[in-house]
């Protein structure tokens, strides 16, 4: 079968993708998804606050997922679901797997990668102590709970104040569990301020920063028993600072990392530090006509960027399918101090209409600070912000006029504080 | 003076809330925060989002939330009467599930199509 475009993962950033393409001219449209049904992630996070800046109203998961989810029906895009995209080639070949057609190829003229993410396990962190039953990560406690209906404990510690360990501190709490803690390495919180507000300090729940979980104990194979520890700036437990927690789970929420498997094995460039592929102004990645987008590429913390960087990645799609141009020399974006990513990481100016839209993230906390965007010596432009944390992700603006004026090969970006 | 961080979107403006002065809010970028500010001194609320057994759906359980705000000292006793509520296929997005619940006013909604 030979598709204009193939989108692999029909989560926020796959339907996104998939809508404007259809918007934008393309009618042979596939969305590939492994799980029974559209909308990703959102299925579970039945919470509110996803929408704000999109549709300037408070939904909840899967109210936003059912927004795209129906702009789709009058369209000819297709889909499969239960089915898994097990390779992507260089030359666009999709390979997926089914119970009802088994092992098929499928050929498309376009991409779209919008695998998402997963979350990072106990081992990718290597906590000391037993292996018992009742560790559980935050979002897999969050699908029982929501979609299949299984409450996963009655005493329960959170190591990670992410947006995911706060939203299921919350919820568990809601469902008649005592959370004890939420438990953070860093000095700051990982999730967002309201979240903090709504989750924990609305229910009492004591967040411990510069805490860390470092024993666990069990009983009749379940969790009986963490100990936590204060650390230092170094990051190690201080000998002496332990705390008991009787509790039978601890939810981890420690992190996501995007799904990027098929990425590889298509031999795209990746970025060490998103853990994604290296893109484009318009999300394409190193290999002509195959493009990425939503948190596959970068971890968002709203998806209503999702949504705004996976319509480009669509719209892109659909431009090369139907105006194939030649590939134009590319400016590098750097991260300068305090900035730990930007994407896109590159960026061919003529291809901006009005403004190029970069989304970072900064490496530690900072107050009033200024971000500075410049070529070489000369500063291009300047941002001031009242306040960033890395858990929050950032986004400014810098107009194609003063793009056209850059003279080397890379713009680096970088804060001071004020 | 109160301080407070505003939860009604996600930039989570830090605010001032002056009791003595007709609970005047600084600190807020928007008229929402204003609003939220003085509300959150006097008569705090939140819209809950929780779910109910479901039978015959694609899953076992229908998320829903309240379609507005309720005082957060309802939150428990809503939980308790979302716990008597089971729903059969098919649901339909902004279904009422339970209509004025616990004399807030609010009706309980679906969230999703199952
Ligand atoms: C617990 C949690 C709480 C959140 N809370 C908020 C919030 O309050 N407000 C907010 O705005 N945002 C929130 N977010 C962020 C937002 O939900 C995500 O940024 C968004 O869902 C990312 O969309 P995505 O499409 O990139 O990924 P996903 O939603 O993860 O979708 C990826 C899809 O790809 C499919 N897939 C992956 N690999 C394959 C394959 N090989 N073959 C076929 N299909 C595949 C997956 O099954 C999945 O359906 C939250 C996220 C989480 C996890
Ligand atoms: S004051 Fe306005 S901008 Fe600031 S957090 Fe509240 S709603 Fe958001």
């Amino acid at each position: 079968m030979l598709y204009d475009l193939i989108v692999v993962g029909g989560g926020p950033a796959g339907l996104a993708a998939a809508n404007s393409a259809y918007e934008k001219g393309l009618r042979s449209i596939l969305i590939v998804e492994r799980d029974k049904e559209l909308g990703g992630i959102l299925n579970q996070c039945i919470h509110n606050g996803f929408g704000l800046h999109r549709f300037k109203e408070e939904l909840t998961g899967p109210e936003y997922a059912h927004r795209f989810i129906e702009m789709l029906k009058d369209t000819s895009v297709q889909v499969m679901c239960d089915t898994m995209v097990l390779t992507v080639t260089e030359n666009k070949e999709v390979h997926v797997i089914n119970t009802e057609k088994g092992y098929q190829v499928l050929q498309a003229k376009a991409v779209v990668l919008a695998m998402g993410c997963r979350e990072r396990t106990r081992g990718a962190i290597a906590i000391p102590g037993a292996r018992p039953a009742g560790v559980f990560t935050a979002g897999s406690a969050q699908r029982y709970l929501n979609m299949e209906g299984y409450m996963v404990g009655k005493r329960v510690v959170i190591l990670g104040s992410g947006d995911i360990g706060l939203i299921m501190a919350r919820r568990m709490t809601l469902e008649g569990a005592k959370v004890l803690a939420c438990v953070e390495v860093m000095p700051y919180s990982g999730g967002l301020m309201r979240n903090i507000v709504q989750c924990l300090q609305d229910y009492d729940i004591p967040l411990y920063l510069s805490h860390t979980v470092t024993d666990i104990q069990q009983k009749d194979g379940r969790l009986s028993h963490i100990t936590v520890s204060k650390v230092g700036d170094d990051r190690l437990p201080i000998p002496g600072t332990e705390m008991e927690f009787d509790c039978d789970t601890l939810l981890l929420s420690v992190g996501l990392i995007p799904e990027n498997e098929l990425t590889r094995g298509a031999g795209i460039d990746m970025d060490m530090r998103t853990n994604g592929a290296i893109v484009y102004e318009n999300m394409e990645t190193s290999i002509p006509g195959v493009f990425a987008c939503g948190n596959v590429v970068h971890v968002h913390d709203l998806v209503d960027y999702v949504s705004q960087e996976s319509e480009k990645a669509g719209a892109a799609a659909a431009d090369f399918v139907l105006h194939p141009k030649e590939n134009e020399h590319a400016l590098r974006l750097q991260n300068g101090f305090g900035i730990s990513y930007t994407v896109p990481q590159q960026v061919r100016v003529p291809r901006i209409e009005k403004s190029l839209e970069v989304f970072f993230r900064v490496r530690q906390v900072f107050g009033e600070s200024v971000i500075s965007v410049k070529d070489g010596e000369n500063l291009i432009c300047s941002f001031k912000r009242e306040y960033m944390a890395p858990g929050e992700m950032q986004q400014i603006k810098l107009p194609r006029v003063l793009l056209d004026k850059v003279s080397g090969a890379a713009l680096t970006i970088s804060v001071k504080e004020a | 003076m109160k301080e407070l961080v505003c939860i009604v979107c996600p930039k989570g403006c830090r605010l001032h809330v002056d009791e003595e002065n007709g609970y005047l809010v600084t600190g807020n970028s928007c008229l929402r925060g204003a609003e939220y500010g003085k509300n959150e001194i006097l008569n705090p609320t939140r819209v809950l989002t929780s779910t109910v057994k479901m039978e015959g759906g694609l899953y076992r359980r229908c998320p829903v939330k309240t379609n507005k705000a309720i005082p957060k000292g309802k939150l428990f006793d809503v939980m308790q009467a979302l716990n008597a509520v089971t729903l059969s296929a098919p649901v339909t997005v902004g279904q009422v599930v339970i209509e004025n619940v616990c004399g807030t006013g609010a009706d309980v909604i679906a969230t999703k199509a199952l």
